[in-house]
């Protein structure tokens, strides 16, 4: 069997989490038709027919949520406990998850507590014997084949390596209640309160359809006005470039990179944004982009679907001008 | 009084062209220049202020060649007052092996009555992006591990720590010793001064053997995704491509 370790936000399964779903649904087909096990745990944000729904169009067997008082708030620790028992009692070989901040923790702890390896960021796999996965290293400009000899195999997938198309052949769900014994040790590394912060934090620049983009050309705090304006106009966010939040201009969750946020918009507009590799591994999975950059030769106006040569300032501001005239 | 051991991976520059070693085993930085990973310098920053604060230490550990001893100094002319080097190809190192080269650090340090309170990694390397060590050597110590946290500030032998989430920022409380992992956006780097790097020069750092044969990654090989050529089109030059810009936007769907 193949486990999949699944998200949920308020619409119901994460995209990514879907992602993952499908990569899951891939390698359950190669094997010769897997039973694929879905895992969700705590309160959930949707009624539980959405979610059992939802997984069930997409190929999951079985859906199993986690609750009891152990899972009230996030403990990787005790995710992994419940993940592991889960592997265990379904003799699963695959345990899966999203190449997200919780997946990739949640994995890591569950590969150390069975004693085997564990791969991030995966985006594909060839052959099943041996079983060979290519994964992102270096910010995604490098791919790493990776050999996971040992069973249960764990990892996660990179976000927008594969797309959360529903099943051809859509199961119904069973849904089952789990409430596991979580040892305390398991306990006391765990989230003891969340401040829950207004919609502009990165969760709205990550799933954004436009995101306008600021670096360094910016030229100083004061010159994002425009950048702004252009975000506010289209209904987007605003990401910058880490040097822009390393010179303090702006706050670093509007940051998109390596380090930063992960952005997949229908475009995205970087205006004075050379395009280090660090950054790109933040952005390549936009539709479009629309490069604004005096320099025509910067990697990000070359790697660009659409470029405006010129200096932002003087650009941006004509944009937002040309907006308003046609409404 | 912490005492707060920080670990760091020395990795190639890598922000403009990533070219690989003949053997595709590794990224190649002899021309590019070496660094840490923007998580690790974090690291250090909260591992100084830490010790500071508390009137303890902060020790630096590395698991590389001999030339990673560049980057421990780097760390101790920003504060840090004693390193070790473990020496060792670390692309010979799988997370795993790392983890419990690590561990065996700390053990053989303890024999010595030096114990550490609280152990910094990274959240992820910048290189081989395994986002898993600090787990692992956490599982290896038996003590709690927090994950991608952001600021930590340590009070009564108990550590709060804070991690930004997509919706919000969750706080930690655990008692130490204990093991975090860092992420950028929560401090900012210091830059060493004149004294400090004076004063990084008479460390002697300490080196020492693996304690063990590496397992290793898993790794097979390296590759490079093929370049995708150019295929921009340039709307225009200056702001007369305001109206260029706008029909692709319309065609898109994107204004209101």
């Amino acid at each position: 069997m193949i486990v999949v370790l699944v998200e949920t936000d308020a619409d119901g399964v994460t995209e990514i989490s879907l992602e993952t779903v499908a990569f899951a649904r891939s390698l359950a087909a190669e094997g010769g038709g897997i039973a694929i096990r879905a895992m969700v745990v705590g309160a959930l944000p949707v009624p539980a027919d959405a979610i059992r729904d939802q997984l069930g169009a997409h190929g999951v067997g079985e859906v199993h949520h986690v609750t009891g008082e152990a899972f009230d708030s996030y403990a990787g620790a005790a995710w992994a406990a419940a993940l592991q028992e889960l592997v265990a009692e379904t003799g699963s070989v695959v345990a899966l998850a999203a190449g997200s901040p919780r997946g990739n923790e949640v994995l890591a702890h569950l590969a150390a507590r069975v004693g085997v390896p564990m791969a991030a960021n995966v985006v594909s796999f060839s052959g099943l014997a041996p079983f060979v996965v290519t994964r992102q290293v270096v910010g995604g400009a490098v791919l790493e084949e990776m050999q996971l000899s040992q069973r249960p195999a764990v990892f996660t997938v990179a976000g927008h390596s594969w797309t959360a198309e529903p099943a051809p052949e859509p199961a119904s769900a069973a849904w089952k209640e789990r409430t596991p014994e979580i040892a305390p040790a398991d306990l006391v590394a765990r989230v003891v309160s969340k401040e829950v912060k207004g919609e502009d934090l990165s969760g709205s620049l990550k799933t954004a359809r436009v995101v306008v983009g600021a670096g360094r050309g910016a030229g100083s705090a004061n010159g994002f006005a425009g950048v702004d304006e252009l975000a506010e106009l289209l209904g987007g966010s605003v990401g910058v470039s880490r040097v822009v939040t390393s010179l303090g201009w702006r706050p670093h969750h509007e940051q998109v990179g390596q380090t930063g946020s992960r952005i997949s918009p229908e475009i995205y507009i970087p205006c004075g944004i050379s395009g280090a590799i660090q950054h790109w591994a933040g952005c390549a999975s936009s539709k479009t982009i629309l490069a604004i950059n005096t320099d025509a030769e910067a990697p990000m106006v070359t790697k660009a679907t659409y470029a405006v040569i010129g200096d932002m300032h003087e650009i941006v501001p004509a944009i937002n001008e040309e907006i308003r005239r046609r409404r | 009084m912490t005492d707060v051991l920080v670990c760091v991976k020395r990795v190639p520059e890598s922000s403009s062209s990533v070219v690989l070693t003949e053997d595709a085993q590794a990224v190649d930085g002899r021309y590019v220049g070496f660094t840490i990973s923007d998580h690790e310098s974090c690291a250090v920053e909260l591992a100084v202020q830490i010790a500071d604060a508390t009137e303890g230490s902060a020790t630096v550990l590395s698991l590389g060649p001999e030339e990673s001893s560049e980057q421990l100094f780097g760390a101790l002319a920003l504060g840090c007052k004693a390193a070790t080097l473990i020496e060792a190809d670390s692309t010979r190192f799988g997370p795993a092996d790392v983890a419990r080269e690590i561990a065996a650090v700390v053990r053989a340090h303890r024999e010595t009555g030096k114990t550490y309170d609280l152990v910094l990694l990274g959240n992820d390397a910048a290189d081989s992006g395994d986002f898993q060590v600090g787990i692992r050597l956490a599982y290896e110590l038996g003590l709690p591990v927090v994950n991608g946290v952001s600021t930590i500030e340590v009070a009564d032998g108990v550590m709060a720590a804070h991690a930004e989430a997509a919706d919000g920022q969750e706080a930690y409380s655990v008692p130490l010793p204990a093991v975090a992992t860092v992420l950028e956006g929560g401090v900012e780097p210091r830059y060493p001064t004149i004294k400090g790097r004076m004063a990084a020069k008479k460390v002697t750092i300490e080196h020492r053997e693996p304690a063990a044969e590496p397992v290793g990654s898993g790794r097979v090989r390296l590759t490079l995704p093929p370049p995708q050529p150019s295929v921009v089109q340039v709307l225009g030059d200056g702001p007369e491509a305001a109206g260029a810009v706008v029909d692709l936007l319309e065609s898109l769907g994107v204004t209101r």
